[in-house]
């Protein structure tokens, strides 16, 4: 049998490593170090670290570190115990509701809500009231504090369960709810509450220290490292050792019952814990390892609104290293004039207008022999001066206007800051112009609209807005990434027009982009298509069927259904095509 | 073929504007036609007025849930058997349970909590009187950990997306990781081997100055600080992914703005709520500092209570705990409905 990857990495390993270690000390602490750990001393009482006892001495002369060493077995034991507790009655409290009916189901979640509104503590210290303060009740009392985590757990993983089509294939047939939750939700459920129930006994055990450290656990003459902690801060201005011993037993105890939740996961880790720092870490050497840009610079044409040569634009994948996306195209826009890339998913036509629009962000990489916007060298560090132009001369508008607008402030917000940040317009002023923007786009009542906020419009007012939102400035460029592709074919049609009028209105340039060669052809005056990374042709959009050569380009329209489709024949499907053996040789 | 909906309104705009959004969801459900904040409100409440009565309940029946003779427990085996009847009828105890129970409740309303057995005082001074102080940690601490956390979080959050800095971001993170493992009492220990006697200027106990306040706030927030930091971190990550941040770095807003008022409006929601645990979290946490830095609050008054079994002292303190759980619960909730007008919370 081969052995699970998360043995064997280092977590893996360390978590292994260390419940050997602790499984050692709970079994043979006792024997090891017992005698030493009870060998009083008058002579040697409250002593501080010395070779011969490297934590010092308790007020009768006993060891410290071996009593933290002895004292495992205890803390271990218990933790153990409340634990199984914990996992065991959140386990019951759980399922019970997952197969009752709704008015009990109602009630007894209500109540694992309840008890999951109180902090822990609260909840040992209420059932430590109870049990009095001994090492069993202080057990009982955190194993029944730590039951609702686990019955609102495996409330909702069993109900995700109950709720698959197997499932509910098996009620029909007639396997009675017993059956289901022996069959279906206990071995479905299993995995996760094991890895939980690692998490929970850390918990536990930094529980039951605090228990113990408040006097309300494991009393005297018996120990564990919660009863020790407790023994050495009253004499913390003597020897630290005697309560920083048994701290780091339980923090290093506690880290290794945390690591051991991983020995359970199938799958990367799903805590947000460590994510963030993982995946930077990947990003990082990714980057370090990509090559420096090489900038061949050099003027461009001054009568260009974009002009990109020999573009490329790589992002990291999944081993780190770095994968090339756009294989160096060269690209125009002349002003005023309106462009469509065609392409299917993953061609490359969004991350080429992201670079253009110089968007593109760590951890994705451009390099290009020269992309300029008007004037403005996009490879280079962006002044303020340049920045302000940017920000009115260039906007952009995405394909799903549900995300594109920010859901926390007013459309007015979102519009009137284009022209206060850049133009350092007065707020008046420039709301006097975000209502005429919106109205521009057809939004009618705009005064009262600019208040509202985003979920208060529908999809397409939404993209309107976004439309508007470029007009604010006194735009020379619209980057228009599949702005239909979310709406539906009214609205769409709608949004068209509307992007139509702004450019007409302003002179802008359109860049737009879509999957739909159809559309595009219908908007533009020149058709980019691009399929992996590369600029496969480039046609007049009026001759788009008289000019295309490539046997992509005619594909993709060939797909178009029109009028004159023979509709009782399946719509051709474009096959595998090897884009650099077709088009080098019109290259 | 029908035509979409989202095809009409644009046709007339002002049509979605014929009734409140709460006006269609009332009509979807077929409820009585409430604002949807409104009727939060009653459902809220609603829920206040339960939690409240089963903690009532709850703190009734400690002492009837007590293994064997709790005035036997509590007095000791040495107490005469006229001491233990004496203050079995004191404690209204050989009354019958429902009455005991009224009696109870009246008390509650006439704000009697009963009197404590060991200093035969009433337990509601005794709350009164130490209720400041763990309300006073409880409360700085958590303003100390909301403030640090916030600008850790984004800041850390930032920095991890640049891909610079990769030694500092990597020790952040296992910083925070380690603060958020170590729980307060050893933080506590640590601060005072450190402040209290290698360095000697703050002192290990007591309470009433400032100085006395710094290591015990200190203690208690630094670990709610890292998670909540975490947490920004992981919300602020997942914001700047968002495709209005791509937006709003299309208008070439300067980073002050792209930040702090495009994202940080959005990580809100999840962050107050997780702050809200946070705070209930302090508020029982506040137990352990107390005991370590001799803090003459609840924590230090239900561990003796427990340890001497003073039942009524413990049904009264659990009680107080309890209500400010809950008041935290609401406020919050109250909070998240004012800030986000789309919560979640109001559908249900």
């Amino acid at each position: 049998m081969r052995i699970p990857k998360r043995l064997t990495s280092p977590v893996g390993i360390t978590a292994l490593v260390g419940i050997a270690l602790l499984a050692f000390l709970a079994l043979a602490g006792q024997s090891l170090w017992g005698v030493s750990a009870e060998a009083t001393s008058v002579a040697d009482r409250l002593a501080g670290p010395s070779a011969a006892h490297p934590f010092g001495t308790d007020a009768l002369g006993r060891d410290i570190l071996a009593r933290v060493l002895v004292g495992a077995r205890l803390s271990i034991l218990l933790t153990l115990g409340a634990t199984v507790i914990s996992v065991v009655g959140g386990v019951v409290l759980g399922l019970i509701p997952a197969i009752s009916v709704r008015p009990v189901r109602r009630l007894i979640t209500g109540f694992i809500d309840l008890l999951l509104a109180f902090p822990w503590l609260l909840l040992a210290l209420f059932f430590s009231a109870i049990w009095g303060a001994s090492a069993v009740g202080a057990m009982l009392a955190i194993g029944l504090a730590g039951a609702p985590t686990f019955a609102r757990l495996s409330y909702t993983l069993a109900s995700s369960v109950m709720g698959r089509d197997y499932v509910r294939a098996a009620r029909i047939v007639g396997v009675g709810p017993l059956g289901i939750l022996g069959r279906h939700v206990l071995p479905n459920t299993f995995a996760p509450l094991l890895v939980n129930a690692a998490v929970q006994a850390s918990t536990t055990l930094l529980s039951f220290a605090a228990l113990s450290f408040l006097g309300l656990g494991v009393q005297s003459p018996e120990y564990d490292w919660g009863r020790l902690l407790r023994e050495g801060i009253t004499r913390i201005y003597v020897n630290p050792f005697a309560a920083i011993g048994p701290g780091i037993a339980i923090v290093l105890t506690g880290i290794i019952l945390s690591l051991s939740s991983e020995l359970f996961t199938d799958q990367a880790r799903s805590r947000p814990v460590s994510l963030p720092a993982r995946s930077a870490k990947r990003v990082i050497e990714a980057a370090t390892r990509a090559v420096k840009p090489t900038r061949i610079g050099g003027a461009g044409d001054p009568a260009l609104v974009v002009d990109a040569a020999d573009l490329r634009v790589s992002f990291p994948d999944q081993n780190g290293g770095m994968v090339e996306r756009v294989h160096g195209i060269d690209f125009t826009i002349e002003p005023g004039e309106i462009v469509g890339i065609v392409g299917e998913s993953g061609s490359g036509k969004s991350v080429t207008s992201m670079a253009i629009a110089g968007l593109i962000e760590h951890p994705g990489k451009v390099d290009a022999g020269r992309l300029l916007f008007d004037d403005i060298d996009m490879g280079e560090g962006l002044t303020k001066a340049h920045s302000d132009r940017l920000g009115v001369e260039m906007a952009m508008i995405f394909q799903d206007p549900l995300t594109s607008l920010n859901p926390a402030l007013t459309i007015g917000r979102q519009l009137t800051e284009v022209t206060e940040v850049h133009q350092k317009m007065s707020r008046a002023e420039s709301n006097k112009r975000a209502v005429a923007a919106l109205e521009s786009v057809g939004i009618t009542d705009a005064e009262r609209r600019l208040g509202q906020y985003p979920h208060q419009f529908s999809g397409g007012m939404r993209q309107r807005a976004m439309i508007g939102m470029a007009l604010m400035g006194s735009p020379r460029l619209i980057i228009a990434d599949e702005p239909t592709t979310a709406l539906d074919m009214t609205v769409q049609r709608q949004v068209v027009k509307v992007l139509r009028d702004a450019q007409r209105l302003t002179g802008a340039a359109i860049l737009f982009i879509s999957h739909d060669i159809a559309l595009v052809s219908g908007i533009c005056d020149r058709v980019v298509v691009m399929k992996d990374g590369l600029v496969v042709e480039v046609v007049d959009a009026r001759h788009l069927e008289r000019d295309a050569k490539h046997p992509y380009t005619k594909a993709l329209i060939a797909c178009v259904p029109h009028m004159a489709t023979d509709r009782t024949r399946p719509l051709p499907v474009i096959g595998h095509l090897d884009p650099i053996a077709e088009t080098s040789p019109a290259s | 073929m029908t035509i979409p909906s989202s095809a009409t309104t644009n046709a007339t705009p002002g049509a979605a504007l014929s009734g409140p959004p709460s006006v269609r969801r009332g009509d979807r459900r077929g409820a009585p036609r409430l604002s949807p904040r409104i009727s939060f409100l009653f459902r809220r409440v609603g829920r206040l007025a339960v939690s409240l009565a089963l903690v009532i309940v709850g703190t009734f029946l400690i002492i009837h849930l007590v293994p064997g003779d709790p005035v036997r427990g509590a007095l000791g085996p040495s107490a005469s058997p006229e001491l233990v009847a004496r203050t079995r009828t004191e404690l209204g105890l050989d009354l019958p349970v429902i009455e005991q129970f009224f009696n109870y409740i009246a008390g509650l309303l006439r704000g009697d909590f009963g009197v404590s057995l060991q200093t035969h005082r009433p337990v509601a001074d005794t709350l009164v009187s130490r209720i400041p102080a763990t309300v006073t940690l409880a409360v700085a601490a958590f303003i100390v950990a909301a403030l640090t956390a916030l600008p850790i979080g984004i800041a850390t959050a930032i920095s991890a997306r640049s891909g610079r800095r990769r030694l500092l971001n990597l020790a952040a993170s296992a910083l925070l990781g380690l603060l958020i493992v170590v729980p307060n009492f050893l933080v506590a220990v640590a601060l005072i081997s450190v402040f209290s006697i290698s360095l000697g200027i703050l002192p290990a106990a007591g309470w009433g100055s400032l100085e006395n306040s710094i290591l015990p706030v200190i203690a208690l927030a630094v670990g709610p600080m890292a998670y909540l930091a975490r947490i920004v971190h992981v919300e602020m990550d997942r914001v700047l992914d968002a495709t209005y941040m791509t937006t709003a770095r299309s208008k070439r807003l300067p980073g002050r703005l792209v930040y702090l008022r495009h994202a940080l409006p959005n990580i809100l929601t999840a962050t107050l709520t997780i702050g809200g645990l946070l705070l209930t979290g302090l508020v029982a946490a506040t137990v352990l500092i107390e005991t370590i830095f001799a803090i003459p609050g609840l924590g230090t008054t239900i561990v003796s209570a427990i340890t001497t079994k003073d039942y009524p002292a413990i049904q009264g303190v659990v009680l107080v705990y309890a209500v400010m759980v809950l008041g935290v619960n609401l406020l919050i909730d109250l909070i998240l409905v004012t800030v986000d007008p789309r919560s979640s919370i109001l559908e249900g």
